[in-house]
């Protein structure tokens, strides 16, 4: 591009090239900032969908006896709001911010292999756009974000001579999965490279940004999770199309298959979703309380520990399928000693606002409703390791709560602190603070008038994915009041899209560095020209920008790391 | 400088805790709820206690961290021309203490939870009641079958146990995963082809429970629920022996109807046994009159179907809306014929259910051949009969 010389005859219009114009700039792109920004506006446009599903759920069960949804739309329409939020919103969307940040945090120019890194989009793309047409043959998935054998076999008889899938709709499932796994396979491999082989001179590992560590653990679960899930989906497939029996058991196979294989990817997936937003919030919080992050090694080591041990209590999503008693105490151990890590990093934030400086700027009040929100779902999570208890409580709405509060107050505050935190890097705008803070307040309102009380409803009774449910349980003016908190929370997002459309247009200029920030994507100007920086920066602690702005009280001549 | 947020923030410290202690109150006495939190039997009852256990150190671990949360950011906002705070990288005396100390909290609790998960199927009867009974529970898209092998009795949607018995349930499946579970006498066990799920729980209070299928079971998950009937000794050895009885041929003529169409024209027999009618006892292996076993019959065994409340996983009940549980569609109010007639067909949920049982639970096997409403009368007083 730029290092191309054409020599053209004088007087003869050239017609530009197609990565010349605006459209095709961003069509042929390899640059892992504009990769990064697809990933994140294809990320939200999905959000989008995935956000109406949920409406209309809470719309259908707003009231007792709904009948919004028939029960044919209300199971695919709640089985594709998991799908969509987890596979097409919060992993592409952390993927963009990982595209975006990393290279500039570590001083890198671009990711190891550009090109791949546009492959590994593009398929999201495609995979979110198939997952998405299956509504438009009226069969979208309906046997949940899980897909459970043997629910999702074609082959099954359902009671008497009926199909249980009649349709091609776990088909969509099936290779809109088996599609975003090449792509996430893709990613991973490019995010190892790239952290471990591009860092700028005098980068240590031991010197990364934790967003950066975060990333790396992520892409590291992701390498050895997905293959699990990738088995099973063509082990699902072959079922469907070739005749096997991996599932059923009238032919020898075994239904549990399915969930074992399945969860052994599913609780890393979990993992996937937050670790990186405990990486921005360990990103975050420092800048916004005027302190290093409190523990940096237990920090990232905790990571780490996370990564390792979330391979091993997959069966905690299994305690009622009838284990064997050794098998379940295995597992609600390994469950508990996740938590330990867990805790860990949560005092380690506190710490680091304590004796701080603390700003309550837009991202920092997202970064500390994180811990808030995200505490709540810690403690009900360990609460369903507990067998005994889980007997009860699973596949209630006690789980849907843990769930969200883990997601939604978890991965989705974080998403929302690293917007405010990188969006005047990648626009050179600030977004607007004003607007920023109803958004969060709605947000924090919302989310805990939707979710608390379905802790409540769980202990009540109410199981999970039922589409309507009789009106002399005592469960109607719960279920009312997580409509009107679902709603509420329609209203922060629109007004985040306001806020996004006007700071855009008209939002006041950032600067370089608006937060007087620490890491090195802020020691370039915003939005960073196509290779980053001038020249090559030379790291001596984990806070090079920092370093670079105080030269007198420079990390590197006070602490040793 | 002053900050509007910070009254935001106190304010939200004294709503937590408040919205967390009302909504356990109102929990605990949740009127018609199928709550775990009123345990009638030793298996919830210490599922119940030891969620009081978790909850009591869940909430003093989450008043003391985000108190501290909220004590920090007041504590350290940002003042004017204050100057900038010292530069701490980390400190392993503290990072030791706050390892151990949640560790110290989780293993308490993880040493509850094996002791509760070995000490719950130790249990057995209590004194002057029936030992043990054994009862199999079979999981059908979506309505439960109950089937009483020692006693010779199949019954479906209604689970009746004798008080004080300890119940050995096996849990069978040929379709789909579902899951047993009745909140308020024991946790959930899944119900999956091909493993032979168990179940030991007891009931100890005399009463009418709802169970509920907990695993997504397919189109109409939301409707695989049943009735726990729990009798006392004599009772339920009363029932028993009702139960066991053969069908009668009805004596009133419109009845008798009923019972043509149910072997013709309503095509009833291709799904549904009565024992004396197409079935000649309640062995699953009986063959049908037709040569089919009944145990490929799909649909409930409708023999004493007169004596039951609700129908179909529970997606009609046999009331007046007013009392639920206390009808059965033998003398549901709303289902009663004069001359033959129903005065408001469309209050009878019975009516409702056999003019057109996709209207009312879309997805589900039960096709029937179109009867007009004097036939579909004649069947219902046929059905009000089998007492």
């Amino acid at each position: 591009m730029a290092t191309r010389t054409i020599v053209e005859a004088p007087g003869v219009a050239r017609r530009r090239r197609l990565d010349e114009t605006y459209i095709g700039e961003w069509l042929m792109t390899t640059d892992h900032k504009k990769i990064g920004v697809m990933y994140m506006l294809t990320g939200f446009a999905f959000f989008l969908v995935g956000g109406i599903e949920a409406l209309l759920i809470r719309t259908q069960l707003a009231v007792p006896n709904g009948k919004v949804l028939s029960p044919e739309i209300y199971n695919q329409i709640f089985t594709m709001h998991g799908v969509t939020m987890i596979f097409l919103f919060v992993m592409p969307t952390l993927t963009g911010f990982g595209n975006y940040i990393v290279p500039l945090m570590i001083g890198a120019r671009d990711m190891a292999f550009p090109r791949l890194n546009a492959f590994g989009y593009w398929i999201v793309l495609f995979a979110g756009i198939f997952l998405n047409a299956s509504f438009l043959f009226g069969a979208a998935p309906n046997a949940g974000w899980f897909n459970y054998a043997p629910l999702n076999e074609l082959t099954t008889a359902c009671g008497n001579a009926v199909m249980c899938t009649p349709g091609m709709n776990e088909d969509f499932w099936l290779l809109g999965i088996l599609l975003l796994g090449i792509s996430s396979i893709a990613g991973s491999l490019n995010f190892v490279v790239t952290i471990l082989r591009m860092r700028a001179p005098g980068m240590t590992i031991n010197r990364m940004p934790l967003f950066t560590w975060m990333t790396m653990v992520t892409a590291f679960l992701l390498l050895f999770a997905l293959p699990s899930l990738t088995a099973a989906s063509v082990m699902m497939l072959l079922d469907r199309h070739l005749g096997s029996h991996f599932y059923t058991f009238a032919s020898g196979g075994d239904p549990l298959l399915w969930q074992h294989l399945f969860w052994s990817f599913g609780h890393p997936e979990v993992y996937i979703l937050i670790l990186p937003a405990f990486g921005m919030i360990s990103e975050i919080l420092p800048v916004f309380a005027r302190k290093p992050i409190f523990g940096y090694t237990f920090i990232a080591w905790s990571g780490v520990a996370i990564g390792f041990l979330s391979f091993t209590v997959w069966a905690h999503h299994m305690f009622a399928v009838g284990l064997p008693p050794i098998a379940q105490a295995f597992f609600a151990s390994s469950t508990t000693l996740i938590a330990i890590p867990t805790a860990v990093k949560i005092f380690n934030w506190i710490a680091t606002i304590w004796y701080g400086k603390v700003s309550l700027k837009v991202p920092m009040l997202f970064a500390l409703g994180f811990i808030a929100m995200f505490l709540i779902g810690g403690l009900d999570g360990a609460a369903l390791a507990l067998v005994p208890f889980d007997y009860q409580i699973t596949d209630t709405y006690f789980v849907v709560s843990h769930l969200h509060y883990v997601l939604f107050g978890g991965s989705v505050f974080g998403i929302f602190a690293g917007v405010y935190y990188w969006f005047p890097k990648i626009s050179g705008k600030l977004l607007n603070e004003r607007l920023g803070q109803v958004q969060f307040w709605l947000m924090l309102v919302g989310v805990n008038l939707t979710f608390f009380s379905m802790h409540i409803l769980g202990l009540l009774g109410m199981p999970r994915r039922i589409y309507t449910y009789p009106d002399n349980l005592g469960w109607n003016e719960m279920n009312l009041l997580q409509t009107i908190g679902a709603f509420t929370l329609g209203v922060a997002f629109m007004v985040f899209f306001w806020n996004l459309i006007v700071s855009l247009r008209s939002g006041e200029p950032a600067g370089n560095d608006p937060w007087d920030a620490f890491t090195l994507e802020w020691d370039t100007t915003s939005p960073p020209a196509h290779y980053n920086f001038e020249t090559v920066p030379t790291v001596r602690s984990r806070r090079p920008f920092y370093d670079k702005k105080n030269p007198d009280i420079a990390d590197w001549k006070t602490a040793t790391h | 400088m002053r900050m509007p947020i910070f009254r935001g923030m106190k304010h939200w410290g004294k709503i937590i805790p408040a919205v967390l202690l009302s909504s356990l109150l109102f929990a605990a006495c949740g009127g018609n709820s199928p709550t775990i939190l009123n345990p009638t039997g030793p298996v919830a009852r210490q599922e119940a206690d030891f969620f009081w256990f978790i909850l009591a150190v869940a909430t003093v671990v989450f008043v003391v961290v985000e108190a501290l949360l909220i004590w920090s950011i007041i504590r350290y906002r940002e003042r004017p021309n204050a100057p900038a705070p010292r530069q701490i990288h980390g400190n392993n005396t503290v990072e030791f203490i706050w390892t151990v100390v949640p560790s110290l909290f989780l293993f308490a609790v993880l040493g509850g939870t094996i002791y509760t998960m070995f000490n719950l199927s130790n249990i057995s009867s209590t004194p002057g009641s029936i030992p043990s009974i054994q009862v199999t529970a079979v999981g059908h898209q979506w309505w439960w079958e109950f089937d009483y092998q020692n006693q010779h009795v199949v019954t479906a949607d209604t689970l009746y146990l004798p008080q004080g018995a300890v119940v050995n349930m096996d849990l069978e499946s040929s379709n789909v995963i579902h899951s047993f579970w009745v909140p308020s006498i024991t946790g959930k066990t899944d119900v999956i082809p091909g493993h032979d799920n168990k179940k030991l729980f007891r009931a100890d209070v005399l009463g009418e429970y709802r169970g509920e299928c907990a695993e997504y079971c397919g189109t109409q998950h939301a409707h695989m629920n049943f009735n726990v009937i729990v009798l006392d000794t004599n009772a339920f050895n009363r029932w028993v022996s009702k139960e066991q009885q053969q069908a009668q041929t009805p004596s009133d003529s419109l009845a008798q109807q009923g019972l043509t169409i149910f072997k013709g024209a309503g095509g009833c027999t291709g799904c549904h046994g009565i024992v004396g009618v197409n079935l000649p006892s309640f062995d699953l292996n009986a063959k049908t009159t037709s040569g089919l076993s009944a145990s490929s019959l799909v649909g409930p065994n409708l023999t004493h179907f007169a004596e039951r409340r609700p129908i179909a996983g529970g997606v009609l009940t046999a009331t007046d809306g007013n009392a639920p549980g206390q009808y059965t569609w033998a003398n549901d109010p709303a289902c009663q014929l004069v001359n033959g007639q129903l005065a408001n067909k469309n209050s009878c949920g019975l009516y409702v259910w056999l003019h057109d049982p996709q209207a009312v639970k879309p997805g589900n096997d039960m096709v029937i051949g179109s009867l007009s409403d004097s036939q579909i009368f004649a069947l219902i007083a046929y059905l009000q009969s089998l007492k």
